[in-house]
């Protein structure tokens, strides 16, 4: 729908359209008498004009079939200005907008998979996941919004989350897994170096990777509980076995978010790590989010495993 | 040999056939386009969240142009279910006043990015800049490791002022004379992140 700023405007294209239809009929009316044809016998008529001292041009009557062609546009084009907007702030008899369309398109959608989306909605996490029309659907779902980062086989990348081993930053319960999706999630690991120092930090890596029984330093190590004790348990708790509340990660397991050598957790502890999980409760709304929800906590917890 | 028709005049008079010409050719430009400059919805911004780029959005907004994104990614989300399902709110005219020139295209080898704004994490997008396959494996989009360099700053102003000459933009002269600093330490990845997180926030989408 034109909204112009003046109404100067909506009578520029009101005549501009109108002129140039008139021009279009006006163009072949003006012709159609032009040429009468050669009847048998009779030399048919010239253009009139000559070019390269005898070439000249025939001056036949405009074919029929072109003629009615011709016609068909010219009402075409008068039928679609009234039909559609086009003629100003015409709105057309058929009162057509894209917008209009797209929200006709959507109300089908709505009509069609909102029950669907909402027998879910009204179901329990855990039944739902058992459901395999359901996993199926937050499949679809997952490979459209989340395999970017999490990967299509929901396994993750560096500093992105494995969904599928049932280890678990902010805690597998489903409705924490449906709290993350709705809301996000701020992982904050602080950076430590300047407080640890570089001597500190190989310490304390090296106690790291003693927790989940990787090669190590033991006297490196040994230095390392006291600086652990005193700077990272706070998050990761004295045991090194994380926090849900926070996302801090279990240190005493094999899953790694961003790598166990020695050098990546060198790395992680000096300069800290900071990704976030995007809130998506206003993009995909609640009754989406319990299908991913459920199709993240299936991907753990199979059906009848428990 | 016969009478100066009409026909003839025209075929025959240069600058007749030029401006004839020119008169039924323009038609279409002058009643489709002129009066989109006219159109509240197309000249004023969607709502008070469509805001002039700030200096660093602006550099990566031409790192973006530079690196030729646009030749995959569009950023027009047209009003089908099937887009908006996927890439949250159609785009409307409004979104787009502060864009000289704005980066709509027509070619998805890539997903649209009119609303990738916030859709990923900061972090997110440095790896797939470096390299698209650390984060997703099938992805065929170059990478672009060369972005960790620091930005150009050194025609920020004279770019802000050129803006100010068309257009609704308005940069005071603090902004304009803050620019540089707003830049300093910056890398072209900085910018051209900063330029994605703010895409598209106008209108519903991930917060």
């Amino acid at each position: 729908m034109a909204d112009f700023v003046s109404g100067f405007w909506n009578a520029y294209v009101m005549v501009l359209v109108a002129l140039s239809l008139a021009f279009c009929v006006f163009i072949l009316v003006s012709n159609m008498g032009k040429g009468k044809g050669a009847q048998k016998g009779e030399k048919v008529e010239l253009h009139g004009h000559v070019w390269d001292e005898t070439l000249a041009e025939y001056n036949n009557p405009l074919p029929q079939w072109w003629k009615y062609l011709y016609w068909i546009t010219v009402f075409f084009a008068i039928f679609y200005v009234a039909a559609y907007p086009g003629f100003g702030n015409v709105k057309g008899f058929l009162g057509w907008s894209s917008k209009g369309q797209y929200e006709g398109e959507m109300a089908k959608a709505d009509a069609t998979y909102a029950p669907i989306f909402k027998k879910y909605a009204e179901m329990d996490l855990a039944a739902v996941a058992a459901d395999p029309e359901a996993q199926a659907m937050g499949r679809r779902l997952f490979l459209t919004y989340c395999a970017q980062c999490h990967g299509a086989d929901a396994r993750g990348a560096k500093g992105f989350p494995n969904l599928a081993d049932n280890d678990w930053l902010y805690g597998g319960e489903p409705d924490v897994i449906k709290t993350t999706i709705l809301g996000g999630r701020q992982g904050m690991m602080p950076p430590m170096g300047a407080a640890l120092g570089s001597d500190g930090t190989e310490d304390v890596a090296n106690y790291v990777r003693s927790l989940s029984g990787l090669a190590n330093d033991s006297l490196r190590a040994g230095r390392g509980k006291e600086l652990f004790e005193q700077n990272c348990a706070a998050c990761h708790g004295a045991d090194g076995k994380g926090m849900h509340a926070v996302g801090a990660p279990n240190l005493t397991d094999e899953t790694w978010l961003y790598g166990s050598s020695k050098a990546t957790i060198i790395e992680t502890i000096t300069k800290g790590r900071s990704n976030r999980m995007p809130a998506f409760e206003a993009f995909l709304g609640n009754d989406k989010t319990h299908l991913l929800a459920a199709y993240v906590y299936g991907l753990s917890n199979k059906a009848g495993a428990k | 040999m016969a009478q100066q028709s009409k026909h003839d005049f025209i075929e025959r008079s240069v600058g007749w056939m030029i401006v004839l010409t020119l008169l039924v050719v323009s038609v279409g430009g002058l009643v489709e386009i002129v009066p989109l400059f006219f159109q509240k919805s197309t000249t004023t911004p969607a709502n008070e969240m469509v805001k002039p780029y700030d200096p660093l959005r602006l550099v990566g907004r031409d790192v973006y142009v530079r690196e030729g994104c646009y030749n995959c990614h569009s950023q027009m989300i047209r009003p089908f279910r099937a887009e908006t399902e996927r890439y949250g709110h159609y785009s409307v005219a409004g979104e787009f006043v502060y864009d000289h020139p704005f980066q709509w295209g027509s070619k998805r080898t890539g997903p649209d990015l009119a609303r990738v704004g916030g859709r990923y994490s900061d972090e997110w997008h440095r790896v797939h800049l470096i390299n698209p396959r650390d984060v997703v494996p099938e992805s065929n989009m170059p990478a672009f490791p060369w972005l960790e360099r620091p930005v150009n700053a050194s025609d920020i102003e004279d770019k802000m002022r050129s803006l100010n000459m068309v257009g609704l933009h308005k940069y005071s002269d603090e902004e304009i004379a803050g620019a540089k600093a707003a830049l300093e330490g910056k890398t072209e990845m900085d910018a051209v992140i900063a330029y994605l997180q703010g895409m598209g926030l106008a209108l519903q989408n991930v917060q």
